[in-house]
């Protein structure tokens, strides 16, 4: 049996264990990688950075842990921007395990930049049901959310006394890992018009650049390269642009992967074809 | 690292390699560790659904607040559970053409604005000029009329339709190329996390080791 072959029937666990081996190879060799920055990227970030201390960003955290390596590092980014820039920030989340990755984020982000809960953030909680949580914050964030998530009424906090619904708040950027973002598009742009910005995974970033096109959203972080961008462009060297290095590494060898079975698929195809046993 | 963050992340890594052992074959320790994941969902999702549903819109409401309109839905919901019933099966039906009623009228209207009218109109208003931009839009209203077209079966894929078509076919293919990219891309993102935590944790281990 000739080599390619061979790969034809190459069994797949040596391409796990390749892959493996792969993504070791940054461990022990660091490197950093040059990261081009998009323009649906750019867009975000410059609107954050055109926004004034004191002005309300919202933030959606709809993901939960089985996304958090693609989606942590862009919700890092954005609250990092938005806690140095002075801006009040109302967080709020609609996957059923997002508490815990909202915690994370505020517990970390809030001390280091010396922001206070309820005074800079709030983090409204969790809701079931996106469409009708969507629609009624539109109405009042106090519908779905008469307290947040630790219960404190939001009444009683110093920066949600002025604030009512979607129209009090210069943007959305919702980080997603599901169809979150069709709700927030439908029925919070579609209802209630207010820009909007997501952050998805890159399995999704394919069926959402047209609605970048067509306006409803405003800008778009796709997948770990979109947050490892947001990164370069806020200056904060977090997970995204450290995954930069494992991603051209294991690339490479699904690329390496790919070109050598095809190669083997014609290759043997032809060899087929001229025993006459090919289609 | 304290000696709580060396245990709790010690079962962390044990359970994201119990996970990985699947790759080479189904085992005790990769079923031990997706059950475990499966039932503390289902115990913590049960329980949030019931602290932020049942105790916030039906419990809190009815009995603290005395807000007695709640009991109408809290009864349509109710009524849901006589599907159990085939005595009392019919009564579910009110409470489900109550929840179609309201989400077909919620949906219908921003559904065709989202998805239909709004994505026409991006279509159809982009001019097509001389520069990269026109370039651009004739690119986009090209790939979209012949994806179009390939799903068109009431005319033979001969001759211009044909073309068209192909061209449809290329199109749609482009679309699932880059749809695989970066689905790759989010697939290794996973894997290189718990590498890099991995890393993390035996390197802070060591280090919590040698300074104990």
């Amino acid at each position: 049996m000739s080599f390619l072959e061979k790969m034809m029937l190459i069994d797949r666990r040596w391409i796990y264990l390749s892959i493996g081996l792969a993504v070791i190879i940054p461990v022990v060799v660091s490197f950093e990688v040059p990261v081009s920055v998009s323009p649906e990227v750019r867009k975000i970030y410059d609107f954050v950075e055109s926004l004034n201390a004191g002005d309300y960003l919202f933030i959606a955290v709809d993901y939960d842990p089985s996304s958090m390596a693609e989606l942590n590092p862009m919700a890092e980014a954005v609250l990092n921007q938005a806690f140095a820039k002075n801006l009040k920030v109302i967080i709020v989340t609609l996957a059923q395990f997002g508490p815990g990755m909202v915690e994370d984020l505020t517990t970390r982000l809030a001390s280091a930049h010396n922001r206070v809960r309820g005074e800079d953030y709030v983090f409204l909680g969790y809701r079931p049901y996106p469409a009708i949580t969507i629609m009624l914050m539109g109405i009042n964030f106090r519908v779905p959310f008469p307290v947040d998530h630790y219960s404190v009424p939001l009444d009683s906090m110093p920066m949600m006394r002025d604030v009512r619904n979607f129209s009090d708040v210069k943007a959305v950027i919702d980080f997603t890992a599901g169809n979150t973002a069709d709700f927030w598009i439908t029925y919070g742009v579609g209802r209630f018009d207010f820009p909007l910005a997501i952050g998805i995974t890159g399995v999704m970033a394919a069926d959402y650049y047209q609605y970048l096109q067509s306006g409803q959203i405003f800008g778009i972080i796709p997948g770990v390269k979109g947050a490892a961008e947001y990164e370069e462009l806020v200056g904060f060297p977090g997970k995204g642009k450290e995954q930069m290095a494992y991603q051209v590494i294991a690339h490479s060898v699904i690329i390496a992967f790919i070109l050598i079975s095809n190669i083997a698929y014609f290759a043997t195809r032809k060899q087929k074809q001229q025993l006459g046993g090919g289609r | 690292m304290t000696t709580e963050q060396a245990i709790l992340n010690g079962i962390a890594v044990f359970l994201t390699l119990c996970i990985f052992s699947f790759l080479y074959r189904d085992n005790p320790f990769y079923k031990f560790a997706e059950r475990l994941v499966a039932g503390i969902a289902t115990g913590y999702w049960t329980m949030l659904l019931y602290h932020t549903n049942f105790t916030d819109k039906v419990l809190t409401p009815i009995f603290v607040r005395g807000q007695l309109h709640y009991i109408i839905p809290a009864l349509l919901g109710v009524l849901m559970w006589t599907r159990f019933s085939k005595k009392y099966a019919w009564l579910s039906r009110y409470s489900i053409a109550f929840y179609i009623g309201i989400s077909s009228g919620v949906t219908i209207t921003v559904t065709l604005y989202t998805f239909l009218f709004k994505q026409l109109q991006a279509t159809i208003g982009m001019p097509i000029t001389a520069d990269y931009a026109g370039f651009n839009t004739f690119l986009i209203v090209l790939a979209v009329v012949s994806a179009l077209v390939y799903f068109f079966f009431s005319l033979p894929h001969k001759g211009a339709v044909g073309t068209v078509s192909r061209i449809g076919i290329y199109v749609i293919m482009i679309g699932f190329g880059a749809g695989f990219g970066m689905t790759v891309m989010g697939r290794i993102a996973l894997l290189v996390q718990r590498v890099i935590f991995i890393n993390d944790y035996v390197r802070g281990l060591v280090a919590f080791i040698g300074g104990s």
